[in-house]
């Protein structure tokens, strides 16, 4: 089988054809429920902070973190198909310009770390534009590498990046790494004081100014990347995941248009590496390791390959897991606190997501989006088995795709 | 002159290592067009086998019994997992592998934990020296045993009936099945290959220069990704071209270290993946890979 039509089969109907179809069908008769049900949903995000302790907010702030980088990943892995592994190696590039930017200079034990110290914003700002500057330097290798080629070739990139953040202390504080700045806002700072706040009788310390921040820059890219999408570069995008040769003969300038989403999506990952920063106060190279590329690639095929809303859905899943079983240690089966020779929280979290890859390829290919596009068509028409209209059937073959691969297999029956 | 030898040796005996596990990982991939991220935490399933059944089998049976360990792992893979996705796309394939890398990996770190296990090995502490230069006998005799089993791989491959239907099937597998090839089988077997291969990399990888079986034997085994791609994908030659370039490559940039230092500690670490870098910019297929040609 060629490379160049390998990738019709599975992912790619879960993207386009499903949502177009859904959007175009379902119009008329979903009236009201979407709506209702993000508002009301954007409404529980807003008031939890007065509600929600700490805890909740600050692992809230690390999935927003992990939103934003699950959706930049998407883009250039579910929506385009390029397998890239090096997405840890950009949240490296938008976490240490960060710091660095922002840091103040100085000196902790023998290392010597230089910073500019410039405000926190334009050290967000930066953070974004370099990792996206170091996207689109990669992206004429990436641009010449097909499908699997690049997964490892981008697999180099992240043992390189450890090495240069492990070599340059000067930057980054070498081994063990630099406190990040708090970040800040006009003189607003996301701190616990300057200023001191209390709105409605709840201190509005760290956690509750970084938890909007967070969902601020999340919704924004959720936003911006759902628009990209839908847009005609969205378009050009499937396409050139579908079939680059189609994708040329159309017109789209395939090299041009894998340069551009390489650089999107590194951005996408600068800005989530600032968020890490910022959730986690410090940086160290340890961070940006391959397990983190391998966690963002949990997070968009846990979610669904070519979804916005499945990133969002994938990070929540992958980035909170680990937290929340540490947190409920005790209580949980099998899962021990550590040092207690068990199974410890990080490692159930792994088991799990693990588990949820396999299961995931193997019998949904969509995603938890497919899962849920799969549940809302048999809510809506139940007696119907088999979709009748063209657009629909286009949405029904999310799950027709698991038995469409079975139709090549007679003439490999014979061999199992 | 004599370190430049001694570092010419020791890179050749870490190149035949990594040739085997490229080795492995090219063979998968022309069976089963898998790109195998499992073989990383295979490669340590194989070492730690090993190193734990020799406290109670004794070494040589520990040997065995890890390989055979490996191999079924690896045979196990493939039949409950890769067989059922057969025609799925390439990268879903890729992702599948990351999974189960991910469990398998997780669980042996687990059981290893932050210790350093010690295999036995009879020649352990060893070292050998031709004329002035001097190579630890385990990677003396690693690289004999890696010769052995690539030249027998590589007969195997041309004229066995297994070489003959995997070579068929890498071709036309459509084809193939209906020339009455299991390619089914055919895959399987090279898993199973591929599983063995690991076992024996493992085997001498972690015995001397390297303490012993930790999680950074894994990191080690990621190494190997660099020769199978550089040496391109599909090429069985290519991996073991590419295994000696990249265990070269990784010595003479260890050796020379101090040359080197404006480059960083530990530069021979990532060499792999610079020379993997540098030549796909140049053979985007790698070196011998077949340029992939598309039809309209």
């Amino acid at each position: 089988m060629s490379e160049a039509t390998a990738p019709a089969h599975g992912a790619t109907r879960v993207g386009s054809p499903a949502q177009a179809g859904r959007a175009s069908e379902s119009r008329p008769r979903r009236s009201l429920l979407r709506p209702v049900l993000i508002a009301a949903l954007l409404v529980v995000l807003l008031l939890a902070p007065f509600y929600v302790e700490e805890f909740w907010l600050r692992t809230g702030f690390a999935v927003f973190g992990a939103i934003v980088g699950a959706i930049g990943l998407n883009l250039l892995t579910g929506t385009t198909g390029q397998l890239s592994l090096a997405h840890a190696f950009f949240l490296a590039v938008g976490a240490i310009s960060y710091v660095f930017v922002s840091g103040e200079s100085g000196g902790i034990g023998v290392a010597q770390l230089s910073g500019l110290g410039l405000p926190p914003l334009i050290g967000m700002i930066v953070g974004v534009l370099l990792a996206g500057l170091a996207g689109l330097i990669f992206s004429p290798i990436a641009a010449r590498l097909r499908g699997i080629y690049l997964g490892v070739a981008s697999l180099g990139l992240v043992f390189i990046g450890q090495h240069v953040l492990n070599t340059w202390t000067s930057v980054t504080g070498g081994f063990n790494g630099r406190s990040a700045p708090n970040f800040s806002l006009f003189g607003f700072t996301f701190a616990n004081d300057n200023p001191l706040l209390f709105i409605a009788g709840v201190p509005f310390r760290e956690a509750e100014r970084l938890w909007y921040l967070g969902l601020v820059l999340a919704l924004a890219s959720y936003v911006f990347a759902r628009n990209l999408l839908r847009s005609r570069p969205g378009r050009a995008l499937q396409t050139l995941r579908d079939s680059e040769v189609a994708a040329s003969v159309m017109g789209v300038n395939v090299q041009r248009y894998k340069g551009r989403v390489f650089l999107v999506s590194s951005m996408y990952a600068g800005l989530s590496g600032v968020l890490y920063a910022l959730s986690i106060g410090s940086v160290a190279p340890e961070s940006f390791g391959l397990e983190v590329s391998i966690q963002y690639l949990a997070m968009i095929v846990l979610g669904g390959l070519g979804s916005v809303g499945g990133a969002a859905l994938g990070a929540l899943f992958v980035s909170a897991l680990p937290l929340v079983f540490q947190r409920y240690a005790d209580a949980l089966p099998l899962v021990s606190s550590p040092g207690q020779g068990g199974i410890n929280a990080g490692e159930a979290a792994r088991f799990l997501y693990g588990a949820a890859i396999v299961l995931i390829i193997m019998f949904e290919p969509g995603g938890l989006a497919g899962l849920a596009a799969r549940f809302r068509r048999r809510g809506r028409d139940p007696g119907a088995r088999r979709p009748r209209s063209p657009v629909t059937s286009a949405d029904a073959s999310t799950d027709d795709s698991t038995t469409s691969v079975p139709s090549d297999r007679p003439a490999q029956g014979s061999t199992t | 002159m004599t370190q430049f030898l001694s570092l010419l040796l020791n890179g050749i005996s870490l190149g035949a290592l990594y040739a085997l596990i490229a080795l492995g990982f090219v063979i998968i991939f022309k069976a089963s067009e898998v790109v195998s991220f499992t073989h990383g935490s295979l490669l340590l399933l194989g070492a730690y086998s090993i190193a734990r059944l020799s406290d109670s089998v004794g070494f040589f049976p520990a040997v065995v019994l890890g390989t055979l360990i490996t191999a079924a792992a690896a045979f196990l893979i493939e039949r409950v997992i890769i067989n059922r996705l057969r025609g799925a796309p390439v990268i879903s394939l890729a992702i599948v592998t990351i999974g189960i890398d991910i469990i398998l990996l997780t669980e042996l770190i687990r059981r290893i934990g932050s210790d350093i296990l010690n295999v036995p090995h009879p020649w352990a502490g060893k070292s050998l020296t031709i004329g002035s230069v001097g190579i630890s006998q385990n990677r003396a005799i690693a690289t004999l045993v890696a010769a052995v089993l690539i030249i027998v791989f590589f007969v195997a491959f041309k004229y066995s009936s297994w070489g003959v239907a995997m070579r068929a099937s890498a071709e036309d597998g459509e084809t193939a099945a209906l020339m009455g090839i299991r390619l089914g089988r055919v895959s399987a077997l090279a898993w199973i290959i591929a599983g063995v291969l690991a076992a024996v990399a493992a085997l001498f990888l972690v015995g001397a220069p390297t303490p012993g079986v930790s999680a950074a034997a894994y990191t080690v085994a990621l190494r190997a990704f660099p020769a199978a791609i550089l040496g391109g994908l599909d090429s069985t030659g290519g991996a073991l071209v590419g295994g000696l370039l990249i265990g070269l490559a990784e010595s003479f940039a260890a050796g020379y270290q101090d040359q080197i230092l404006f480059l960083g500690r530990g530069f021979g670490d990532v060499v792999p993946y610079v020379v993997m870098i540098a030549v796909l910019l140049v053979r985007p297929s790698g070196l011998f890979g077949t340029k992939e040609l598309t039809r309209v």
